[in-house]
């Protein structure tokens, strides 16, 4: 029997295990929708901007590891994605997003609503498609969700003409896809990996780095086992933090711009690097000729293009990185002798030194909210227990260094694309996936009114998302660049009296709105807000003039950091750094 | 250095904007991409020639891989292999130089493929330089236009170069 485009849609979904998707309709999509009004087992949740609807699904699918779907209209609709997909791109996270078209035969003609979406997007999704016969949409919609997770997972998206989905077909879903121009490689190479194994054993001051695709591919308990029999201090990457636990007596939390001073210390003084699912972005290794100076490195990655971007490496490794490390701790455990336990102690020995020379750190004793303050509030009070997702700035960063990440997929944050408004419906999305989960957003002021609209879905749907507002009245990253670099000229990142009142604005939505102006009213907001099974706004009012430390400047080695004791100094360092 | 890369793609829509959008979106340098079909109707070869440290042509072939539509990525630079380029260049001589026109030709192998009162049409096949030398002895004689078709490549069966 055949039937149509918009049914063979919903067919295929449904195989493909789709129980969510997030989208937003519009006339050339109407067909679609409208077998949707009757569908039980595939819930589509109406966003209140395509924006929205990409960052929900992206969340979605950082917090289960299954693709995440979008389903819009052309024009317009499609336009709005785009910040999504690139988003989910530079992350490397799994979605189909599907557009609606102008019918075929008007493609081409500045139709009503029609712009071209697969030209848009060519450079920000991993693939996509425009099907323009029914019969190719089994097919395609089958490849599409394949290599969204195949090998580097990413976005891909379907452009769907009006007519394709009112054609009808024989409705044929392929078993598997074979595809010959895409086969990426799992298996690391059993001698590069016995190499790797030697080095490892032999290093006298090896580390980790631990990055987004740790979480990924599902390594971690891998990477877990591996650094603890080895004895491995592990650093990670913004998208890496879960990948290891926080907690763990062997982290050293994150490295980077603004990671801490004993992860970038250990890996100036390294003589190894064991680089896993990482991809050395400028924000990790400062100064590039500076990096790790008299390190070898072990870089293991399942896309070749990742591996010599950057950096020399000495062993490159390309495949799945769960496949590797399993591969690698049987070699380190069968085929190599262990020898390292003295000279791990002594390594041990001076990484605690640095963590006691510098250990993370901030005004406890002020009666201003510190920003600070409030993330390690948050991970007390829930002991970690909980879904982050943040927004991009200030508060990404603390909420980065301050809260520990124990679990993978507990920690949602653009991290390539570096995407302000991205948090709220991310945690909204993870909030659909685990419906009795904390899921908690930690925003900032300019970053929460780039997507606020999604209250409304919060609302509607009964997520109980919270969101920490850390208003400080400023797009303060940008504003602790200009107080550093710019004389403390603030063009455009003052927002003051302009910032709404987020309490009155969860009201008006019909969520609760709390507040907190005070460091002692802190602990209590988060606790009320935990304890509501509805949406929740917090706005803590925090100390403005605050800055995200320690930070290494644009440009400079990562060791050479500026540190929050010493601010006056540290500016004075600065200078000359200039 | 100057590297010629062939590279077998699946005859797909867009397939060589993917191609093109990749090498302007990493600043990368096309010097010359020339697309035909293959025994294999669904799928085509590029040619492209670019320049680039062994960093960035190394970068570039396991970019051009990670294309999707993309199944093969050779570097012809690093193999035994025949280029090929054709010119069709439009002279129109002085009265006194069109003889000296076609004595060029023929030493070239070239063809003279159209004429007219004031010009020759010159066809000539062969590597870069040989396409380059025909050109510059011409060029004193009055080019009027020519146009290349950009380089294409194959390689030599069983032979690897050391
Ligand atoms: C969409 C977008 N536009 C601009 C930027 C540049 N940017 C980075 S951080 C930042 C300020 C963010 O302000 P806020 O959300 O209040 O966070 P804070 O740094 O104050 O915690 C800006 C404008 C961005 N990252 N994303
Ligand atoms: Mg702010």
């Amino acid at each position: 029997m055949k039937i149509t485009g918009a049914e063979i849609f919903i067919e295929c979904l449904k195989k493909e295990g789709v129980k969510h998707m997030f989208g937003y309709p519009g006339g050339v999509v109407l067909n679609i929708f409208d077998r949707l009004h009757d569908e039980k087992d595939l819930q589509l949740i109406l966003t209140r901007h395509e924006q929205g609807a990409v960052h929900a699904a992206d969340g979605y699918a950082r917090a289960t590891g299954k693709p995440g779907v979008v389903l819009v209209t052309s024009g317009p609709g499609a336009t709005n994605t785009v910040t999504g997909i690139a988003t989910a791109y530079m992350d490397s996270i799994p979605m189909v997003i599907f557009t609606g078209q102008v019918p075929t035969l008007l493609i081409g003609n500045d139709a009503f609503q029609e712009a071209d979406i697969v030209g848009i997007t060519r450079p920000c999704t991993k693939h996509n498609f425009l099907v323009k016969d029914v019969e190719d949409l089994a097919q395609v919609i089958k490849e599409a969700f394949h290599i969204a997770m195949a090998g580097r997972p990413g976005p891909v998206l379907i452009d769907l003409p009006k007519d394709v989905t009112t054609h009808k077909a024989e409705f044929v879903y392929p078993e598997s896809v074979k595809l010959r121009s895409y086969n990426p490689t799992y298996e690391g190479n059993k001698y590069m990996i016995k190499q790797a194994a030697e080095m490892v054993a032999h290093a006298k001051r090896p580390v980790i780095v631990a990055g987004g695709g740790v979480v990924l591919s599902g390594a971690s308990k891998e990477l877990k086992e591996f650094a603890e029999y080895a004895d491995l201090p592990v650093t990670m990457t913004l998208m890496g933090l879960g990948g290891f636990p926080g907690s763990h007596r062997l982290s050293l939390g994150m490295l980077g711009m603004h990671g801490t001073f004993y992860a970038n210390k250990s890996i100036q003084e390294s003589d190894l690097l064991i680089a896993i699912g990482m991809r050395f972005d400028d924000r990790v290794t400062g100064k590039i000729d500076a990096f790790a100076p008299h390190a070898k490195i072990i870089h293991i990655d399942i896309d070749p293009t990742s591996i010599r971007k950057n950096v020399r490496v000495d062993i490159p490794i390309v495949g799945d990185v769960k496949k590797v490390l399993t591969v690698l701790n049987k070699v380190m455990k069968e085929e190599v002798k262990e020898q390292w336990v003295e000279v791990r102690k002594a390594w041990a020995k001076q990484l605690d030194a640095w963590r006691k020379e510098r250990p993370m750190t901030y005004d406890r004793d002020s009666e201003v909210i510190k920003p600070q303050y409030v993330v390690e509030k948050i991970y007390e009070l829930t002991k970690g227990d909980a879904i982050i997702a943040t927004e991009v700035g200030q508060n990404q960063m603390w909420a980065a260094q301050f809260f520990k990440y124990d679990k993978p997929r507990t920690w949602l944050s653009s991290g390539g694309l570096g995407t302000m408004g991205y948090g709220f419906p991310a945690a909204i999305g993870a909030q659909l996936a685990f419906p009795n989960k904390l899921v908690i957003d930690i925003a900032g002021d300019g970053s929460i009114q780039m997507n606020i609209q999604e209250l409304a879905t919060a609302v509607i749907n009964k997520l109980p998302v919270k969101v920490a507002i850390l208003n400080n009245r400023y797009l303060g990253m940008v504003r602790q660049w200009q107080e550093l670099f710019f004389q403390e000229r603030y063009a455009h990142t003052k927002l003051d009296d302009t910032v709404p009142d987020f309490v009155k604005i969860a009201e008006a939505y019909n969520a609760v709105g709390l507040r907190a102006t005070k460091k002692s009213e802190v602990e209590p907001v988060l606790k009320e807000a935990f304890s509501i099974k509805r949406p929740v706004f917090m706005d803590f009012v925090t100390d403005w003039h605050e800055k995200v430390y320690p930070m290494v400047p644009a440009g400079a080695a990562i060791d050479n950091m500026l540190f929050y004791e010493e601010t006056k100094k540290s500016e004075k360092k600065l200078k000359a750094v200039k | 250095m100057r590297h010629t890369i062939s590279v077998l793609v699946e005859n797909k829509f867009g397939v060589l904007s993917r191609i093109s959008g990749l090498f302007s979106g990493r600043g990368y340098n096309i010097e010359s991409l020339s697309v035909n079909e293959t025994t294999d109707p669904q799928v085509s070869v590029m040619t492209i020639v670019t320049t680039g440290d062994d960093w960035i042509i190394e970068q570039i072939t396991k970019q051009l891989n990670k294309l999707i539509d993309v199944i093969k990525v050779v570097d012809m630079t690093e193999l035994d292999h025949v280029e090929r380029e054709m010119v069709l260049i439009k002279v129109s001589p002085r009265q006194e130089d069109k003889a000296e026109v076609l004595r060029l030709a023929e030493i070239f192998r070239g063809r003279v493929v159209d004429s007219s009162q004031k010009t020759y049409t010159i066809e000539i096949t062969g590597e870069e330089k040989k396409i380059e030398a025909i050109v510059e002895l011409l060029r004193p004689m009055g080019i009027k236009e020519f146009v290349r078709t950009g380089k294409i490549a194959i390689a030599r069966e069983g032979i690897k170069k050391s």
